[in-house]
Formats: structure tokens, C-alpha cells, sequence
């Protein structure tokens, strides 16, 4: 026999710490983390859902099935467009503003944790600028 | 507090202390560790609510899987070893997701606490959807979701290959005829 209050209050407790992680990272990586740990409180609650005597269709063990299987094609998605982040803009923190320009001198270079004032790196005052 | 509650309560406190360490440690390749710990004892608090399956597929496809991605996408971008500052945001947005973190917990506790006040399960005979109902119900109620989800890992599998090469051939477009923008 077990309450089921218990699991729900970890599922809450999940969800705020992924709501700091993401808030609190400036890596795009570990923002990924916090990300999956609120996919995991919900997981927990649709266990813990699923749990109580009557749930129809077994919804809650297989929509956590499914919700594991929805956060392995996302976070392999997101793990790729991070990649090519870091191969166009050579760092993967999230505020920075890259230079997203096309033109082929304006890529590449920028380092950020070990020269932030390479010569080809954008200046820190023009973040937030948009350069056409 | 039953067998089960105490068990629950210490696998949940592991979930919990190694999450909340693995967004506040200033160790890159540390973060994704104890995100691999979290999640594991998360497989075992789904074990002592009875969902094997769920337990053994989160084992395999979060621990085996998802946190590997992740260290190699942190091998692949270069992430520092060691003690690392530039991984966290300035001390006054760390303050404001630590009040939104709490305030999320609060609004979903003061949610499902009273939704779930005195409900009790008894598990001992096995949780009411074993594995042979979950297989039930996948190949019965749920086959078409299942296999909508087969062309998701499809599409997500493609898109994810494609996002890279298209990049590539940008850049050595770029690097062949300088000046000159092609798609």
C-alpha cells in the first residue's frame, strides 16, 4: 500500500527544479537538462495517475511510454541543432547574440570561454543589435 | 507510512537532491552525472509504484540513451573541465528562476496534494496495469498513436540528419565561391 500523495509532491518538486535549470543555465546543453527533468515530473505524474484503482485503457503507464519515446526524438533534434550552433557560431551560450550573417569572414571564431575578444568576434556592445 | 512510502520517500529524495544538483553544480560534465543519477532512482520510483515496464523502458532509453547524447553533445562543444562560472546566468536571473522554480512547485503542489489527499493503492498483488494490460492496451486502445509514433522517431531521425548537412553544404558553398550567398 502506498500514498499516493508522496509521488505527487516529487513530481511538483521536479517540475520547479526543471523550471530553475532552465532558467538558470546559459549553456544550451544543460537548459536541455532542466528540460528533461519536466518531462519527467510529468512522467511521474502520469505513473502516479495511472496508479489509482480504475484508470481506464492503462492511459497512464502508456502515455508515459509514449511521452518517453516523444522525448528521445526531441532531445535528439535538439541535440542537432545545438551541434550546428556551436559549428556556425564556435559557442553554445544562449546569450550571446551570434552573428547569423551568410557572408563567409563573418562565421566562425568566436570562442567564448577562451578569448572573448578574438579580432573576429563581435564586439560586446553589439548585443542585442541586429546586423543585416 | 507503509514498507512502500518509506522506500518511495528515500528513492524520492535521491530524485530530487541529485536533480537539484545537477542544475545548481558549476561542473558541466558533473550536471549531466547527476542528471544520470535522478534519473535512474527515478526508474526505481517508478519500480516501487509497480510499473516495471515504465521503470525498465526510462532505464533503458533515459539513462542509456538520452544522458549519453547529452555528454557526448557536451564532449562535442568543448565543455570545460572543472569548476566553471560561464555556465550560469547572472545572480539576479538565478534568483528569479529559483523564485519561479518555487512558485511552479507551489502552484502543483497546492494542485495535486488535495487531489490526491488519502488516496492509497494497494500494490502487493501487483499494480492493477501489469505489464500484460499495458501490452493489452498498446496493441488494442492505443495501436494507432504507436505506430504514429514509429514515423515521429522516423521523421525525427531524418530531421535531425538533415539539419546537419544542410549546413554543411552552406558552409562549403561558402567557402568555394566567397561572396556570394547560395541555398
Amino acid at each position: 500500500m502506498i500514498h499516493l500523495q508522496l509521488p505527487a509532491a516529487l513530481a511538483a518538486l521536479l517540475a520547479g527544479i526543471g523550471v530553475y535549470g532552465v532558467l538558470a543555465r546559459r549553456n544550451a546543453v544543460l537548459v536541455l537538462i532542466g528540460v528533461e527533468l519536466i518531462l519527467n515530473a510529468a512522467n511521474l505524474l502520469l505513473v502516479t495517475a495511472g496508479s489509482r484503482p480504475g484508470a481506464p485503457f492503462s492511459a497512464g503507464p502508456v502515455l508515459t511510454l509514449f511521452v518517453i519515446t516523444i522525448a528521445a526524438a526531441e532531445i535528439c533534434v535538439a541535440l542537432a541543432v545545438v551541434l550546428v550552433l556551436f559549428r556556425v557560431t564556435g559557442a553554445v551560450d544562449l546569450t550571446a547574440v551570434p552573428d547569423l550573417t551568410d557572408e563567409p569572414d563573418a562565421e566562425g571564431e568566436l570562442d567564448a570561454d577562451a578569448q572573448p575578444s578574438s579580432p573576429h568576434a563581435p564586439e560586446p556592445e553589439l548585443r542585442g543589435q541586429v546586423s543585416s | 507510512m507503509t514498507t512502500r512510502d518509506i522506500v518511495f520517500a528515500a528513492t524520492g529524495a535521491i530524485t530530487a537532491l541529485s536533480a537539484l544538483l545537477s542544475v545548481t553544480t558549476r561542473h558541466v560534465v558533473h550536471s549531466a552525472l547527476w542528471l544520470l543519477v535522478s534519473l535512474g532512482s527515478l526508474a526505481g520510483c517508478y519500480l516501487v509504484l509497480g510499473q516495471e515496464l515504465v521503470g525498465l523502458v526510462q532505464l533503458l532509453v533515459y539513462v542509456g540513451a538520452v544522458v549519453v547524447l547529452v555528454l557526448f553533445a557536451l564532449m562535442l562543444t568543448r565543455a570545460p573541465i572543472g569548476p566553471h562560472a560561464e555556465i550560469a546566468t547572472p545572480a539576479w536571473e538565478r534568483a528569479v528562476g529559483a523564485v519561479l522554480g518555487a512558485a511552479t512547485t507551489g502552484l502543483l503542489a497546492a494542485l495535486l496534494l488535495p487531489l490526491f489527499a488519502g488516496v492509497t493503492v494497494d500494490l502487493d498483488g501487483g499494480a492493477p496495469g501489469g505489464t500484460p494490460a499495458i501490452a493489452q492496451a498498446v496493441f488494442g486502445t492505443w495501436v494507432w498513436p504507436f505506430e504514429l509514433l514509429s514515423v515521429l522517431l522516423l521523421v525525427a531521425l531524418i530531421g535531425a540528419f538533415a539539419v546537419s548537412r544542410l549546413v554543411l553544404r552552406r558552409e562549403e558553398d561558402s567557402t568555394a565561391v566567397p561572396g556570394e550567398v547560395r541555398r
